[in-house]
């Protein structure tokens, strides 16, 4: 299986993908995941629905990138990344992320640092559809920081 | 020289279209930024300088120093918020 990341419309099976990640691979002692999930609320307001757009070609190419990262980082086995684009409802599944190691400690660490490089340097893009109309959701500095963590200095909300 | 450009999210709504290609003699992306401000009105505002606005040059995020070649791709967007 090792490192493969799929931007799709359709939903997919966390079962399926945690099974996969890991078959025929014995050394695996660890498999961490995170899911993302569509909230009915969001800024006050309540969300009837979403689009994710995105930037073909770029995206996988920057999800690659932030892969090859976390192998150089962790001493991890295998990672999925699976981001959902179109149109989203509440409790919808958007992102997937799913990391394999010997041990939790190397699993849980990639898994944290895919996803905080994911939120600030992959193209994806949200609009949501609010009582008060559609608007496209805004970067978080916290989000930012997140990824500073890691020594990362993400620049995605620095104004140029 | 030739550059293919591509707009998204808000700022490809402002401008009115997700892509174009531009005959340019700028060389560097901050240049190339500044004439696509000097033609003014939607570009002038989307693009405008203090606004956060993000760059990928051939589909890498980069500063505007970068330089541009001959049929590059060069990307306008606004922060990033998938996930």
């Amino acid at each position: 299986m090792s490192f493969t990341v799929s931007i799709q419309t359709q939903d997919f099976d966390v079962s399926q993908e945690l099974a996969a990640l890991r078959a025929g691979d014995a050394r695996v002692g660890a498999v961490c995941s995170f899911l993302g999930t569509v909230r009915e609320r969001n800024d006050g307001s309540a969300v009837a629905s979403m689009e994710l757009e995105h930037y073909p070609g770029m995206t996988e190419k920057s999800i690659s990138a932030m892969m090859d990262e976390a192998q150089k980082r962790f001493d991890i086995f295998a990672a999925r990344v699976i981001h959902r684009v179109g149109l989203l409802h509440p409790e919808d599944q958007i992102v997937f992320v799913a990391v394999t190691s010997a041990h939790r400690g190397e699993s849980f660490k990639a898994c944290e640092f895919l996803m905080d490089y994911l939120k600030t340097q992959a193209p994806f893009w949200k609009k949501e559809v609010t009582p008060e109309g559609a608007r496209w959701v805004d970067a978080r500095v916290s989000d930012d920081q997140a990824l500073a963590r890691w020594g990362i200095q993400a620049s995605n909300t620095l104004s140029q | 020289m030739k550059v293919n450009l591509k707009y998204f999210a808000s700022i490809r709504e402002a401008i009115g279209q997700g892509s174009e290609s531009v005959d340019t003699q700028t060389t560097t992306l901050k240049a190339l930024r500044d004439e696509l401000i000097a033609r003014g009105g939607a570009y002038a505002e989307a693009l405008a300088h203090g606004r956060a606005v993000r760059m990928a040059l051939d589909q890498d995020l980069c500063d505007a120093s970068a330089a541009l070649s001959e049929g590059c791709e060069v990307a306008f967007f606004p922060p990033v918020t998938g996930g």
